[in-house]
């Protein structure tokens, strides 16, 4: 007797989608739980974590998901696949550099400067590369981190291949470490809110149907342009962010890495579901960390439980856990 | 009045020519069918009119303004609607959501946000019902992915209509549709004739456009052949050689 694996939406999920929503306790604790359970560990992390050591690499873990959810955001929105997300990160970080070693400024306005004017570099140089299309953008936002890199190198301006240093910290040991994990909250949700409205709706249209979408009376190159610049912005804070942390800034603000480990944190954790590739990231960057062990074999090993991952939950982890949350299977005969 | 007006548009693709001077005017509240074989320039002429394509010379007129070269956006922003020949919805949305997008535009937002319509989602479910969704069933709310093809025809119109365009171009609308699925849209196109609207349709199914139609244009390898009343073109002897052949 062949058998099938049935789905079914538990009976609490179907109660809170409607109008019952807030009905008991228990249904309120169903709609808040996925977002208020991740969103209180994460605010725990600085106060749980055994030392500077595990702090730092929740920080980093932050760092990454940011850069994560920026690609995933771009890519959900407008269609575009940017293998260039160091190119974001590296302008932040040169801004937040500069902006504090030629004028002074205190961090928390560097910070805010070079999110604003790095998306709005970032975004006009990608403004050209916007009609393109799948590997032809991708394509083009891989060479500028290089060509970033290469002009620094060559011309030693911001200090060439010496990096900037003595660049300052942050005020206190809580700042520094709560401040990019509220925002990397803030992001997070005020993205997947943004999503669902008419605006967001457009957005996501166009990664659909760009065509229709023009026919449809909407200016298709406005439309990219905030999304790139968001997706840019949220990129800057990170190199900013990272620049006063380590009180240096350095051409490997444009490495590679920096492009391609977003792009496996979103794989890991889902694309297109926004969450999930800072949930890759919290996962991702820990694992490379204890990995070190291995030695020169920890790329080996890293590469190895990527692929599987990929290969056995390629819906991704935030996917699959929602499924499970809202779903039964049970085997049916047909 | 001539809502639409093209003067001598050419366009060729590498050596080959779409258009080849092609002109014809259509008045307002005015049915045009567009017909002739594949390859005979009738989606080129749609591109161009709607902006997704730029002529290589003549002039595209509407409401007495030229719109050559404009983008596709800002000709759709001034009232001219156009439907796809392959149905393209957007997949993953709820197919009343698929409305939202034209709602959104900059033409339409100002009258969705005073309130003056009520708002976006309810007048989308307005316009489905309009082209022939059931408002009471779960068929507006499903993924457009899962309608069928009889449906998302219909979506595509809706998504026209939420333009609230002065002009509808539909390519090929018919295409993939069983009789009684056409026989049904027929109606749905003569009242928006008689609401005021002006269409363009191309059309490869004749028996019903001649039907709706007031006036054919006949496209031939790029070239007008002809134009004239449907009664005036079935009596058209080089027509219904190359084209018309058993059909009628």
């Amino acid at each position: 007797m062949a058998r099938r694996l049935e789905r079914i939406d538990r009976p609490i999920k179907v109660l809170t989608e409607d109008i019952y929503a807030l009905s008991s306790l228990r249904t309120m604790l169903y709609v808040a739980a996925p977002r208020l359970l991740p969103a209180l560990l994460v605010l725990l992390i600085p106060v749980l974590a055994p030392g500077d050591y595990f702090q730092r690499v929740a920080t980093l873990a932050a760092i990454y998901g940011l850069l994560a959810l920026s690609w995933d955001f771009i890519a959900l929105s407008t269609g575009l696949v940017s293998l260039g997300q160091a190119l974001f990160f590296g302008v932040g970080a040169y801004l937040a550099g500069l902006l504090n070693l030629q004028f002074g400024l205190h961090p928390s306005l560097t910070l805010l400067l070079a999110t604003v004017i790095g998306a709005t570099i970032c975004t006009a140089l990608l403004a050209p590369c916007l009609p393109l299309r799948g590997i032809y953008f991708a394509m083009t936002t891989l060479v500028y981190p290089l060509l970033m890199a290469r002009t620094i190198e060559a011309t030693a301006i911001v200090g060439g291949t010496d990096g900037l240093v003595g660049v300052a910290s942050f005020p206190g040991v809580w700042s520094e470490r709560y401040l990019i994990l509220i925002f990397l909250l803030a992001a997070a949700f005020s993205l997947r809110r943004l999503m669902t409205t008419d605006f967001g709706l457009v957005l996501r249209s166009i990664s659909d149907n760009d065509q229709a979408v023009r026919a449809s009376g909407i200016n298709l190159t406005y439309y990219k342009l905030i999304a790139v610049w968001i997706g840019a912005a949220l990129g800057s804070f990170a190199g900013a962010y990272f620049t006063h942390l380590y009180m240096f800034v350095g051409l490997s603000a444009f490495s590679l890495d920096l492009s391609i480990l977003p792009i496996a944190c979103a794989v890991v954790g889902g694309l297109g579901t926004l969450a999930g590739p800072v949930l890759g990231a919290f996962i991702l960057v820990p694992l490379a960390e204890m990995l070190r062990d291995l030695g020169t074999l920890r790329i080996v090993a890293y590469s190895l439980l990527l692929v599987a991952l990929v290969l056995f939950k390629p819906e991704g982890i935030l996917s699959y856990l929602k499924r499970k949350y809202e779903q039964v299977e049970r085997w049916v005969e047909v | 009045m001539d809502l639409l007006v093209l003067k001598e548009v050419s366009k060729s693709f590498g050596g080959v020519e779409a258009l080849t001077k092609v002109s014809f005017a259509v008045a307002q509240n005015e049915i045009l069918g567009i017909i002739g074989l594949n390859g005979s320039g009738k989606s080129t002429a749609v591109n161009i009119i709607t902006g997704f394509a730029a002529p290589d010379s003549g002039e595209v007129w509407f409401k007495g303004e030229e719109i050559t070269g404009f983008a596709p956006h800002r000709i759709a922003g001034l009232g001219i609607a156009r439907s796809f020949q392959t149905v393209r919805p957007f997949h993953n949305l709820p197919a009343y959501k698929n409305l939202i997008v034209p709602l959104y535009s900059s033409r339409i937002r100002k009258f969705t946000e005073s309130g003056r319509w009520g708002d976006r989602d309810a007048v989308a479910m307005d316009l489905l019902e309009e082209v022939g969704f059931e408002r009471d069933s779960q068929v507006p709310y499903k993924p457009a992915s899962a309608l069928p093809h009889g449906y998302l025809r219909r979506l595509e119109l809706a998504r026209c209509l939420a333009l609230r365009p002065d002009l509808v171009i539909t390519d090929e609308l018919f295409s993939g549709l069983s009789s009684s699925e056409v026989g049904s849209l027929v109606p749905l196109i003569e009242k928006l004739q008689a609401r005021g609207m002006t269409l363009i349709m191309v059309e490869h199914r004749l028996r019903e456009l001649f039907r709706l139609a007031n006036r054919v244009v006949v496209l031939d390898r790029g070239r007008k052949v002809t134009e004239g009343t449907p009664a005036e073109i079935v009596q058209n002897s080089t027509v219904r050689e190359t084209y018309l052949g058993a059909e009628l």
